[in-house]
This record gives C-alpha cells, structure tokens and sequence, in this order.
C-alpha cells in the first residue's frame, strides 16, 4: 500500500520533480480516499487538516449564494484541491462536493505543518508549488469576474 | 477581396428571412435567402456579411454555417444594441440588406494533415461553426480533433444540440466549461484557457482556431504557446468595429490593419504585438 501511494504521489503532477527524501515524508501523511457523486468533501468553516490530489473524477468548489450553492470553479485530474490548512486561521474557505465518482489523494496539512517547523526545505518545496497553483486560480478568478461573454464590444 | 465583388461590395442586396430560431435568450439565428430567387453568395467560414436592418442601421455578423440544402445564408445574433436588435426581431419573409461575404477565413484546407484545437467562447462559437462543419466533413484529412468551448453559464451554451451530436461523435473531443453554475451542473467549471492546459496534444503538427472575447483569445494563445504550439499556427478571428467592411473608412483599424478586409481571421504572430497594447 505504502509503496503504490509512493508510486501515485510520485507521478502526480503536483509532485513532479519532488525529491525522494520530501515524497517519503508525504507517503506518510497521505491516504487513498473515495468520493461519490454528491459527497461533500469540504465544508466551508470547518477546520482546515487536509488537501487532496485529484486523481481521476471531477470536483465542484462551491460557495454560498441567495439561490443556493454555486460552483465558481470544477477540479479534475492532476488538479490540487485545498491551501486553507497553510494558513491561519485553518478554516476551510469553500465547500467542496465531488460531482462524479472522485478518486484522490488525501494529506494530512496538520501534520505537514508540525514538519515545516523543522524541514524548511519542505516547507519551501510545497509553498513554491502552492502558490503556483493559487496564482493560476487567482488569475483564472480575474477572467471569470470580468464575465468576458456577456455582451459585445461596440453595442450596436 | 472587395474589389472582386463588384457592387455586392458597398450595395446592400435584400435577402428574406426564411427561417428564424431562438438559440438562446437575446440571440436569435437567422437562415437568409436573396430575395430575387438567384443563387446567393458562398462564404469561406470565417468571413463575415453587413447586415442591414432598414430602418436601423447595418452591423457586421459572421456567418454561422450554411443551411444543409446550402442556398441559405445563416446568421446568429446576439440583442445588443438598436441594429441587431430590429434583426433579432425580424420575422420570416422580412426582408434584410445584405453586403458580402467579407473578410478572410479560417485555412481548413491548408492545415488538413494537422491536429486541430478549437478554442471557443460564448458567441464565439459561431464563426467557428462553419470551420468545425468543414473539418467534420473531411474527418479523416485530420489529425485529434478537439473542440473546447467555454461561456457563461449552462443556460448559455450556444447550440445546444449541435455540441451534443459533436460530442457524441467518437473522432472528435468536446470539452464545455461555464464561468459558474448551481450545483444541478456536473460539467466543467472554469475559464476555457484551462481546458487547454488540460489536453494533450502534439504541439508541431496541432493548428488552433481560436474564437471568443479579446482577451479570452490573448489567454488562450498564451496557454496555447505554452503548451508549444507556434504562434504562426494558431488562428484568431478579431471583432472590431466593422462599418464599411472594405477598407475605406478606417473604423476598424487595428494598428496597420484593417480587420474588415486583413482579417477578421489573422495568424496570431501578426497581431500578437497589437494584442498587448489596450489602446489599440
């Protein structure tokens, strides 16, 4: 078990190019989990311990709105789900429902975060390639705010 | 291109509505025949026609595919401002002024042999159609073929149908994404540059034809050329503001082109540098 974990967490996107000694700590800390269509993975306000590595299937991030929950994004394969657990106050931000069958990764933040405190390396390692990550999202966020199919250039 | 068109150029010829369907809410799309009964004129996909709506003005709109007997010119029309809306409005057997067909086209025949990405945004979607059409047409002169279309929400997807057939299809891949959606949508959510970065593709022999808002499209071919794909093969086609559709008037000017008459459709290297500036 632990070694396919090793073997699945090695050849996740996320983790490309991750050196063994750092891939041997996350074994440790990691969990193979299933989610069916429907289930909730995370719940906004919760406590934020984990984050997943999208194997195979589809996850909707959802927030509240007056007319019940929206999506304002869809994770799939290879995708990284989860950075509240980095930082205070741990809270997790969005809700976080599996649409279809969802197979993923799961990481125990909290421990992780106990192993930053001494491993800065790895601390540096998976910040770096978080905040790649929210970068994108972040910039993917700016295109979706500016509703860029709403309407046409000159009105006419 | 104009000059060959003789007074088709700047003399609108009436057209009849022969068939009128509601694709979405505010956007209708309209199958036009000339109104003499003569064989009307044959676009290139990609090109666009001036339409006239009397009374109200005249507006640039691409076409969207040809009716399947081939004598109908199809136009879909999104309700936003005077002129298109009075031609959303038109009913079947009004009458319509015509100029056209303008512009330059998407190069389907001479990026056969490649695979294709399409890249789609909302009424993007439209010019494109014709191209997928072709392509679809002559399937096996191709490559992966892989349509990716993005808008803004479920409600939103522009033929419906059609993109389920595509879908259903087992040479070619549709990937749909919304900006946001309730929780009744299982579908992809998120700005379609991410569907690009999802897909594998042979990035030395993969042509794009990519087709949305201006900035939608400096995204994509950003992620495009990320993915490896040059940028003299990745196809754009601009909305300007297209008034005399024949390079006179100036309207249009995107630095030292004319979008009426050096595109609508441009191989993204002539126009990457312009595409930066928000001035122009």
């Amino acid at each position: 078990m632990t070694r396919s974990l090793h073997r699945v967490l090695g050849s996740h996107p996320f983790f490309e190019g991750l050196p063994e000694r750092h891939l041997e700590i996350l074994v440790g800390c990691a969990s193979n989990r299933v989610y069916y269509g429907g289930d909730v993975i995370l719940r906004q306000g919760d406590d934020a311990t984990e984050f997943f590595l999208i194997r195979h299937g589809r996850v909707a991030i959802e927030i509240p709105s007056p007319g019940g929950p929206r999506t304002i994004q869809s994770l799939g394969p290879g995708e990284v789900m989860g950075w509240s657990w980095m930082a205070k106050p741990y809270r997790d931000r969005f809700d976080a429902r599996a649409t279809e069958l969802s197979r993923v990764i799961a990481l125990d933040g909290k421990c992780l975060r106990d192993k930053f405190e001494s491993d800065h390396e790895l601390a540096y390692e998976l910040l770096r390639r978080f905040v790649g990550v929210i970068a994108g999202r972040l910039d993917n966020a700016h295109l979706q705010l500016q509703d860029l199919y709403g309407s046409a250039s000159d009105g006419r | 291109m104009a000059a060959d068109m003789g007074p088709a150029a700047t003399l609108p010829l009436p057209y009849v509505v022969t068939r009128r369907r509601r694709e979405l809410r505010g956007t209708y799309t309209l199958e036009l025949e000339p109104a003499s009964g003569e064989g009307g004129v044959s676009p290139a996909p990609g090109q666009f026609n001036m339409l006239y709506a009397f009374g109200s003005g005249e507006v640039p709109i691409s076409v969207s595919g040809l009716a399947s007997d081939g004598t109908a010119l199809v136009h879909t029309i999104r309700d936003v401002g005077p002129v298109t809306k009075a031609l959303c409005g038109l009913k079947v057997g009004e009458t319509v002024g015509l100029r056209g067909p303008f512009g330059t086209s998407w190069p389907v025949d001479s990026i056969e042999g490649n695979d294709v990405v399409i890249v789609a945004g909302g009424l993007g979607l439209a010019p494109l159609r014709p191209a997928i059409r072709q392509v679809l047409e002559h399937r096996q002169n191709f490559g992966r073929v892989v349509l990716l279309y993005g808008t803004r929400t479920p409600e939103d997807i522009l033929f419906r149908a059609e993109l389920q057939r595509w879908r259903g299809r087992f040479d070619l891949d549709v990937e749909v994404t919304v900006d946001s959606a309730d929780s009744s949508w299982s579908g992809d959510v998120g700005v379609v540059t991410r569907l690009i970065s999802r897909e594998q593709f042979d990035p030395l022999n993969t042509v794009a034809l990519v087709c949305g808002p201006e900035i939608m499209i400096r995204f994509a071919a950003q992620e495009l050329e990320n993915k490896g794909v040059a940028t003299e093969d990745i196809y754009v086609s601009l909305e300007r503001n297209m008034k005399c559709a024949v390079g006179f008037c100036g309207h249009c000017q995107f630095g030292s082109f004319f979008v009426c008459k050096d595109g609508p459709v441009f191989s993204y290297d002539r126009i990457k540098r312009l595409a930066g500036i928000s001035e122009v």
